[in-house]
Formats: C-alpha cells, structure tokens, sequence
C-alpha cells in the first residue's frame, strides 16, 4: 500500500484500491461524499463505456459511472497493478 | 389546481400517466399520521409506496424516476395514514434540489413517521441516509428491501441485530412480490401510535475533534428557538458549511442563522479548531467520513457476505451491454427488433379493428336513419366523430399495446441506465448532461413525462437544454405514424422483408432524432445555454427479473389506455371540426378546402400539401390525431376509399399525389415540429418563462421545416420525386 498514488481514471479495468485524496471542490465533492468515496474506500474500476468514458466503479456495492474529469480529480492507491 | 401547492411540492402535470395526487393531501386527511418514504434513489421506495397505496406511481429500474413527492393514503386495522414518497435521495447534506426537498420535509414539516427504504444488496451505502435522518428523528421504521435479490447474491442479512445497532424497527420486504408489507405497516402503526422510543446512544461516533467542536456550538444553539430541530444535528450541519440549510430554517422557522453574528463567529471559530486538531481535513469530509465508518460498521455485522459475493450475471450482461465494440450495435439491435415485433405484430389487429369500424358504420348509418335524424346531424356524428375515433384506434391502439410492454420490460430490466452509460459522451461532447439520455427514453413514452423526467439533472442550465430537445424523440403518439407510413410508403410492401426495412426505417428516425437533440444540445450549450457539463454520476443498478403480468398489465392499463383515451378525447372534437370546415362553404369552396389552398405553397416547399399541415396545425393538442385528421380531411375533400384495411388508406393517400418522398417529409416533420399541447404546458409549469416555451415551440418546428425543406428540394432537383 506505499505504492504511488493514481488518479482514478487511470487504474485499469479490473482493478482495485484504495481512495486516498479527493481534489474535487463544492457540490462535486459533497457528490463523490455522499456516493461514498471518502477516504480509505475501497473502489474497483469495472468497465468503461464503449467510447472510452465514463467508466463504471465499484463502490461500497453499487455500480457508479464516473466521467474521466471527475475520476482524474480521484487519487487511488492502487492494491494490485500487474 | 385548485389550492396552491406547499412550498416544497412543485406541481405535476396530470399528463404522466400517473393518478397519484400530487398537490397535496387536502383536509380530509387532517388527523392521520404522516409518514414519509424515503431512501436511497432505486431502492425499490415506488414499490413500496405503489404496494402500500394501491396506486400506479410509476416505477423502473433507473435511478431517480421518482422527481417530485407523490402521496397516498392506505388503510391498516381501520385506521388512516397518509404516505408521502419523497424523492430518492443519497444523502440528507444535499447537494441538488431533489435532496433538499426530501431533507426540508422530514426536517421541517415533521413526519410522525420516517419510513427508510434501503437496499439490501447495497447496505452499507444506504446505511449513510439511514443513519443521517437518524440524527434528526428517531421515528424511524427500515425497511430493508429488496431481501430476495440479497439472498441470490449470497448475502445473510440479520436483521434484529441490524434493528438492535440502530436502535429503530427493521423489517425486510420484497415489495415487488408483496412479502414484508404486513409486517411494515404493523411497525409504521405502532411507531405512529406508541410512546417516543427511550433516548438512545448517538448512532454515530465522530472522532473526539468533531465531538469537540460540536459541543463549543451546542449551547449557543439551544438558545434559539428552533422547534424539532435538535441541537446537535443542527451544529453538524453548520460545522458542514450547508448553505441550503440556513435559507430552509429562514423559510419554515422564519429565523435567520445568517444574520447572528455571534453565532457566525463561533461556528467560524469551531470549523478552525476542528480542522487544525484533525490536520488540515476539511470538516464534510471528517463529518461524511464518520458516518460512513459507522455504515460499514453495522454494515459489516449485519449483512454478511458468506460466498464470495455472485456479481456474474450483472458483470455479464454489463460486458455484452456496454462492450466497448458491441455495446452500441446490441443497443441498436434491440431498438431494431423492438420496432420489428411492433409493426409485425400491429399489423393484423390494425386490419381486423379497421374491417371491424368499417362494417359497424352500417347499422350506424341505418340507424340515424331509422330515427330519422336529419342529414347533418348523421354527417357530423359517423361522417365526422365515428370515422375519426375509428381510425384512432385501429391505427393507433395496435402499435402502442405492443411498443409500451416490450419498452417497459427493457425499462425493468435495468437497462436504460446502460443507454445512459454508452451514450454519455457524445452527451458530455455536446455540452449536455449524461442523465439526459434517460430523459430522452421517458420521452419514448410520452415527451410530458420526460420533460418532468429531466428534474433528475441538477445543473439549471443542462436540464434546460434537455427540457427543449425532448421532442426530437418521438413519442408513443408519434411512432404509429412512423410505422404506418414507413410500412405503407418505404420499401416492400408486406412479408418479412417489408416489416424488416419498416424496422429500419423507424430505427433510422430514432438515431436521426438522438442526431438531433445531441446537434441542437450542441448548438443551444454553445450560444443561448452556455457552459460547461457538470458533474455526473450515474448509478448502474443490478439487472432485475422483470415481471411480465405486471408489465402486461400495467403498460396496458396505466400508458396505453390512458393515452389512448387522451387522443379519443381530443379526436372527436377534431373530427367535428374537420367535419364543419369541410361542410361549411365560403364562396364556392369550403373552409377546408381554401384553408388547404392557403397552406399549400408553404406545404409543397416542405414536401407536404396543406392538407397535411391543416392536420399537424389541429393535432397539436395530441399527437395521435395527426394521421387519422389528414385521413378525415382527405374524405372530407371527395375522395372516397375503402375503410376496411390499410391497403385502401395507401390508395387514399396516392390518390391525393402521395409519393415516398411526401410520406418522408410527413415522417420528418412528424419527428421534429411544435410538441404537443401537453408537453408545451409542462414546458411552461417546470420553466415558468414564456420565453423558453416559445423557444421549445420555435427550436423543432424551425429545425424540422429546414429538413423537410432540404430534403424535398434535394429529391426534387435530383429528379428523385
């Protein structure tokens, strides 16, 4: 886990971690809160759309599509990259 | 409407298809217990409200189709209760209107009863709204839902433990099969009727920081009179910076927070410690992040997880749904074999129900005849009403009774969200919202509904844009025109090959009106509505099982009855008029006739003949008259056909120069002009502005005359037509 940190967008399909910072500021944030993403979540990323974005997650058991501009505001560490 | 609507309730439209009172309870209601549904959106909370009320609310499995709160009333052991289904919401901190409204209610107009639905699959995250209204009132009953999707994905629910850690009655339901109910509405009764529960322990545990800062707020707030609200919670909030919370407390309390300057410095001053002892952690997130601990606290006990947690199905369907190569040809295919098993299977009740009104105009005729009812009065009762209502059902019933179930079995299934999904990009590239893609698909049903639909869009600005292109979708009004003229004028006539290029056909209108909202959402986001996308997060619910009576019925009864009863109401007084114009003679022609004369240029310049547009001009109460009008006015004007099938209206309409570019034309124009009576006024009730009324009239009727315009002009210079 003292790996470096990515932002969400970037962690493959497939993959999981852990969030660590959330740059996003207002209501956004008050959004990504309340779906759950505060620090430590656990979120796997499951699938992207077939235009490449958003990408569907998993977090805390619901399946939620982030666009790419929220998800790169999202820093993850990740827990298995190959 | 007859009495304004409360602060907090927007007024529906009575167009939805929905017979849920919505402007409030009335007082004959005064004296039973209130008891708000809330939850997290997709829990199944309609469902719940549906099965308790006996109402039709309408329910899908997409997040958020519940936009303002519906109420109802059911009875239990002889005594009345008033249920109110607020809008699903994540969080009672709300970052959209939605939520504020769920929040001012249990907050401020006082529930004696809070109902919580949470999703069983999905605990722990429903837990954080559990546990907020928690904080405000512990009259609460939770109801866990949806316990048989739980079981299938290897999820052990205990729930007296869960009712022991929340310290409020839990009971687990499966609304949709009715099991659970009974026992709900025992623990709402006694809730309702019983002492307040004993005061328990705070259910959650902040970090000592927070508990600090909480307590340098709490005296200088009990001083306040501030009725219901409890002390604590109100610190919370104010720690939490919730600006909507000091305009609420203005408006229901008449108490401004705001201008207590005394106040306004503590809180200052308590956020600043708080954040300097919890190192540099911003207070939402220390408060949002407690919270969430303790969900997975209890979510961890009371909801375990004993195989490895069964996704397949819904990771499977979601590879072959929103595949990256594939996701949007199958998102084609299945709109293309929609389209095909309507028209196919339209096609032979259509015949039967027209042979059907064809013969029964006999005995009709010989009738009025029999009474020696005087010549006009016949004309204008079989002539004019008869024929028009006739020609509504045949045409019009047979389409919809097939499109509406196979649309809403998609719909419970799960898998509009998954159009969302593939589409949102070309949304997000438009300027627009993601969201507006199910806004679009509620237009398939009916264009007023989903202009209501599109308060599920948070940002003013991208709701607008979706409002004004809701139109360009067609709607169950609209689609058996597509198919009749698309069967009857594009391609083979009959056999399989027929059906399958009218499938087609009806597919391409549909990608051109999706080309079209996203070019006009383009266009609007780049000049009237600039701006930049907001932020987006949709939920990809779990796949369900739908339910094929219930489908069945309910699209039957609930959409097509009542939209078929709307286009018989507005057709007879059409048929009536058409009727009159064609009988009334103004010189040596009739009204129709030189109003036909007068509209035909501009009708030819698009393709059209001023018949046509007579019969768009008088269809814009509904939609569905528009064929059967061009139909009535066509008899009207001399030409004379066999009623008895479809075969007899092809010849009608090539009598009258028809050729497969005017049936194009009527197509287009059919797909993009004025929306419907009912959609503009919902237009107007949800802006309040006649400007952007008059631009959701302008904006299609513009854009679907410069098609037609081009495209006839392009046919005719390429000596196509």
């Amino acid at each position: 886990m003292n790996g470096e940190l990515i932002p969400l967008h970037l962690l493959p399909p497939g993959c999981s971690g852990r969030v660590c910072r959330i740059e996003i500021n207002g209501a956004a944030r008050r959004r990504m809160l309340d779906l759950g993403l505060t620090g430590s979540t656990a979120v796997a990323a499951l699938q992207k759309s077939p235009s490449g974005d958003p990408t569907a997650y998993l977090i805390r058991g619901a399946v939620i599509a982030l666009r790419s501009q929220e998800a790169s505001q999202i820093f993850v560490a990740p827990d298995n990259i190959k | 409407m007859k009495q304004p609507p409360p602060q907090f309730l927007k007024s529906l439209p009575a167009s939805a298809g929905s017979s849920v009172d919505e402007t409030g309870a009335g007082d004959s209601n005064k004296g039973a217990p209130v008891i708000a549904l809330a939850g997290n959106p997709n829990t199944g909370k309609s469902t719940v409200f549906n099965s308790l009320t006996g109402m039709k609310q309408h329910t899908g499995n997409w997040t958020g189709k519940t936009v303002a709160h519906a109420r109802g009333k059911y009875r239990y052991r002889g005594k009345d209760y008033l249920l109110v289904d607020l809008p699903g919401s994540y969080s009672l901190l709300p970052s959209s209107a939605e939520e504020e409204v769920a929040r001012d209610f249990i907050c401020f107009e006082r529930p004696d009863v809070t109902v919580v639905v949470a999703d069983a699959t999905c605990l722990e995250r429903n837990l954080n709204l559990v546990l907020q209204i928690l904080e405000i009132t512990d009259r609460v009953v939770v109801c866990v839902n949806l316990i048989d999707e739980a079981a299938r994905k290897n999820i052990k629910l205990h729930l007296p433990l869960l009712s022991r850690l929340l310290g409020v009655p839990v009971v687990g339901t499966n609304a949709r099969e009715g099991r659970g109910l009974q026992r709900l509405q025992e623990a709402i009764s006694r809730a309702a009727g019983g002492p307040p529960p004993l005061p328990g322990p705070p259910p959650i545990s902040y970090s000592p920081a927070v508990e600090e800062a909480v307590a340098l707020l709490e005296p200088a707030l009990c001083g306040l009179a501030l009725p219901g609200l409890s002390s604590r919670w109100l610190a919370l909030r104010l720690l939490d910076g919730d600006s909507s919370l000091y305009r609420s407390i203005k408006r229901f309390l008449n108490v401004d927070l705001r201008r207590n300057k005394v106040l306004g410095a503590k809180v200052a001053r308590a956020k600043g410690l708080l954040e300097k002892e919890s190192s540099g952690r911003k207070a939402p997130d220390l408060i949002v992040g407690a919270i969430f601990e303790t969900a997975e606290k209890i979510a961890g006990q009371a909801a375990v997880e004993t195989a490895s947690r069964s996704y397949q199905w819904d990771r499977r369907l979601d590879r072959l749904f929103t595949s990256r190569s594939l996701g949007i040809p199958v998102m084609l295919a299945l709109l293309g074999v929609l389209f095909w098993i309507t028209i196919t299977g339209a096609n032979y009740p259509s015949e039967l129900l027209a042979a059907a009104f064809s013969w029964l105009e006999g005995p009709l005729d010989a009738f009025f005849v029999a009474l020696g009812a005087p010549g006009w009065l016949q004309g204008i009762l079989v002539t004019g009403v008869y024929r028009t209502l006739a020609w509504v059902v045949s045409v019009m019933l047979p389409p919809m009774a097939i499109f509406f179930p196979l649309f809403t079995f998609l719909e419970d299934l799960g898998y509009l969200p998954r159009v969302a999904f593939n589409l949102d990009s070309f949304f997000r590239r438009a300027g627009a919202h993601g969201k507006q893609a199910l806004t679009m698909c509620m237009g398939f049903g009916c264009n007023a509904a989903g202009v209501i639909a599109c308060r599920i869009i948070d940002s003013p600005r991208e709701r607008l844009i979706a409002m004004l292109t809701n139109n360009f979708v067609p709607c169950n009004g609209r689609f058996p025109l597509l198919i009749v003229l698309a069967s009857l004028f594009l391609g083979p006539a009959g056999g399989l090959l027929g059906t399958l290029t009218g499938a087609a056909v009806i597919l391409g209108a549909v990608v051109l009106g999706v080309m079209v909202t996203l070019g006009v959402s383009k266009v609007l986001s780049r000049t009237l509505l600039r701006g930049l996308p907001s932020t987006f997060a949709l939920e990809l619910p779990p796949y369900r099982k739908p339910q094929l009576g219930r489908i069945l019925v309910r699209s039957f009864f609930d959409r097509t009855l009542f939209v078929l009863g709307r286009a018989l109401v507005v057709a007879a007084p059409a048929g009536l008029l058409i009727w009159l114009m064609a009988n009334i003679k103004i010189g040596a022609l009739s009204m129709l006739e030189s109003t036909a004369r007068f509209l035909q240029p501009f009708g030819v310049l698009l393709g059209m003949d001023g018949y046509i547009i007579i019969a768009f001009l008088l269809g814009f109460p509904a939609n569905e008259i528009v064929i059967p009008l061009m139909i009535m006015s066509y008899l009207a004007a001399g030409s004379l056909m066999d009623l008895s099938s479809l075969s007899g209206l092809q010849a009608l309409l090539i009598d009258n120069g028809w050729s497969w570019l005017t049936a194009l034309c009527v197509m287009l124009f059919s797909l993009n002009h004025f929306p419907c009576g009912t959609t503009l006024l919902t237009i107007y009730r949800e802006t309040r502005s006649f400007k952007w009324t008059a631009a959701a009239f302008l904006i299609p009727t513009l854009t679907g005359a410069a098609l037609c315009f081009l495209v006839a002009q392009a046919a005719r210079l390429l000596g196509l037509a």
